[in-house]
């Protein structure tokens, strides 16, 4: 365990941003938390969270993945790929550092996708813990200690001090670096008791899962009760494009008038003609789209990957639905949690 | 560079052939620019073909492994990439990745089976590659049935393949039809899952069927009806994809990707998932 003093954590920044890109949480003119490139005079935002969530880093919202020149009847395959640089994103959250296993276990299976697995070898992750959970998480709910977040390096903030832990070898080699003060652990432990105190207080921290997971497919699948959830659905992805674990994706190609680039951009099986192809659509009405996304984090997710959720109690989600319609809701109602 | 390997990163096809099949179904022949396969591949496995700028989707290889100089893929015009490549000529170029999917048992389930394929309209394209594979290792399997049928006799895929080399072989028995009475007709008329039931089949096999999802409903009702369990009837489904590696999303039924965990399944398999496909 390693100290540092919270008046130096521009000098601490400046020192990683030496060596590596630093993003950070830090307030735009709005007032909204988002991931920010550090330079001298970005400030780390107070703010619980950001608005979107990291994934960004690893799986960009859009990226381009080949380039084609075609010429005649010809054409010609660019492989446009390039190494990452090396970047630290500080301040993560227990629920996003989750996010990241979550997606890892998509994208790094075989076949791994070259595009993640770059930039997650070249990013380090400093998470910092909870001090003040709000009512809208619930990432205890998936086993997720909020006060123990992971990543290479956990990070604590108590009043006047910030305490670094590294919990990998990348993670001790960054630290180490840093020329921080050894000090015990007593201050982490009184500030872990503080945050747990609230963190059980919160209301929608223990929602029961007994009634989700892999094996529940048929008990889930046809409940009547999906229809009056989905009633008032926009379907407008929302839900989707601001969720730490939503995966899925588009590929499209976009002509530039000299070459054309295929890229890929984040979708969402929100959408109408997510699953529509020339012989028709599987999931013609909201209700089944609907569906789709919560069976995926609660059944299916868990089904191929040793029972964990895909869902880890951000509650962006629940803040940020315009029709005020959530996991937790779906959980509730379907679960037995009323 | 980022030279970790790729799969969604594809190699230049060149089309070497186009064949007209029927009135909307064409099958071109596909190899790489050094005259090559492009890739191996297990009957019943598909490829994603692209062209630039227009877009990329999957297709069953409709060749079979066992035709070592070129793959062939046997598309139906219905959509912005397969109306693309109907009007394309031999000599194109588009790009080629794969293979994506698990095969049809081959060479363990169906070894020493009696086979059974019912296939209705470009139905027939997967099956293709299985028939043909089954018929170029013939000792390793028992009596072969083919049931296909299509909406008039233009419309039955790789009409004269049937008629000069399947129907001719020992011991395999072909069984065509079609949707309404025409001219020059002398066969069977009527719809596949009526037929399949007036042919009767003795339950001593296993069954292959692709089609339209309404004629492998009541096909299956059928094939149950003679007797049929559904540990011995096999399917392929289609469903739209993206990536074909089980990332994109778009494929997932349950906890199956049909690009990966499928598209080839087992009628008990799919009891398994929910009624989304």
């Amino acid at each position: 365990m390693f100290k540092s003093s919270l008046n130096s954590i521009n000098e601490i920044f400046a020192k990683i941003a030496e060596n590596a890109t630093l993003y950070l949480p830090s307030d735009n003119k709005d007032g909204n938390a988002v991931y920010t490139k550090w330079e001298n005079g970005v400030v780390w935002s107070n703010s619980l969270n950001t608005v979107k969530s990291p994934k960004d880093f690893f799986f960009p919202q859009v990226e381009d993945m080949m380039a084609f020149k075609t010429e005649g009847k010809n054409i010609e395959i660019n492989d446009i790929r390039e190494e990452s640089e090396d970047f630290v994103v500080f301040g993560v959250r227990a629920c996003d550092v989750r996010s990241f296993d979550i997606l890892d276990r998509v994208f790094l299976v075989d076949p791994c996708d070259s595009y993640y697995a770059n930039r997650r070898e070249h990013g380090i992750i400093i998470s910092v813990a909870c001090t003040k959970p709000s009512e809208t998480c619930f990432c205890k709910t998936f086993d997720i200690d909020a006060t123990n977040p992971g990543g290479d390096i956990t990070v604590w903030k108590t009043e006047d001090s910030l305490y670094w832990s590294a919990n990998t070898d990348r993670g001790r080699e960054l630290l180490s670096k840093l020329n921080l003060e050894e000090c015990g652990d007593e201050a982490v432990n009184e500030q872990k008791a503080k945050t747990e105190a609230i963190l059980n207080k919160l209301p929608l921290a223990n929602l029961n899962t007994d009634g989700f997971g892999g094996d529940k497919t048929d008990a889930l699948f046809d409940r009547p009760e999906w229809k009056t959830l989905s009633e008032s659905c926009l379907g407008c992805g929302t839900c989707t494009f601001v969720c730490p674990t939503c995966q899925c994706y588009d590929i499209k190609d976009f002509n530039t008038g000299n070459q054309v680039i295929r890229y890929r951009c984040w979708d969402s099986c929100m959408y109408s003609d997510f699953t529509k192809m020339a012989h028709g659509n599987n999931r013609l009405s909201q209700v089944e789209r609907f569906r789709q996304r919560f069976m995926h984090k609660l059944v299916y997710y868990p089904a191929n990957n040793d029972g964990i959720f895909g869902c880890a109690g951000c509650g962006r989600c629940v803040s940020k639905c315009p029709i005020s319609m959530n996991i937790v809701k779906v959980m509730k109602t379907l679960g037995g949690n009323d | 560079m980022n030279t970790r390997p790729e799969t969604l990163i594809p190699v230049i096809g060149v089309i070497t052939d186009v064949r007209l099949d029927t009135p909307d179904i064409k099958t071109f022949r596909v190899v790489t620019p050094d005259g090559k396969k492009a890739f191996d591949h297990r009957p019943g496995q598909c490829a994603m073909l692209s062209i630039p700028g227009v877009g990329e989707a999957m297709f069953s290889i409709t060749s079979s492994p066992t035709n070592t100089e070129y793959m062939e893929f046997s598309i139906k015009k219905c959509g912005c990439v397969t109306e693309w490549l109907h009007q394309a000529e031999v000599g194109q170029q588009i790009t080629i990745r794969g293979p994506y999917g698990n095969p049809f048992p081959v060479d363990d389930e169906f070894v020493g089976k009696n086979l059974l394929f019912i296939a209705g309209g470009v139905g027939l394209a997967p099956l293709r590659s299985v028939i043909n594979y089954c018929r170029h290792y013939r000792s390793k399997y028992g009596t072969i049935d083919i049931v296909y049928g299509s909406r008039s006799k233009e419309d039955l895929l790789q009409y004269r393949e049937i008629i000069e080399e399947w129907a001719t072989d020992e011991g395999i028995n072909v069984h065509l039809t079609i949707d309404r009475e025409q001219e020059n007709w002398d066969g069977h008329v009527g719809f596949v899952p009526n037929y399949v039931k007036e042919l009767g089949f003795d339950t001593n096999k296993t069954a292959v069927l692709c089609g339209p999802p309404i004629m492998i409903k009541f096909t299956l009702e059928g094939l149950r009806s003679l007797g049929f369990e559904k540990t011995q009837m096999y399917t392929t489904l289609e469903l739209k994809m993206k990536c074909g590696v089980g990332k994109c999303g778009r494929c997932n039924v349950g906890s199956k990707y049909v690009c990966k965990d499928g598209p080839v399944f087992r009628f008990d398999e799919l009891d398994e998932l929910p009624d989304e496909y």
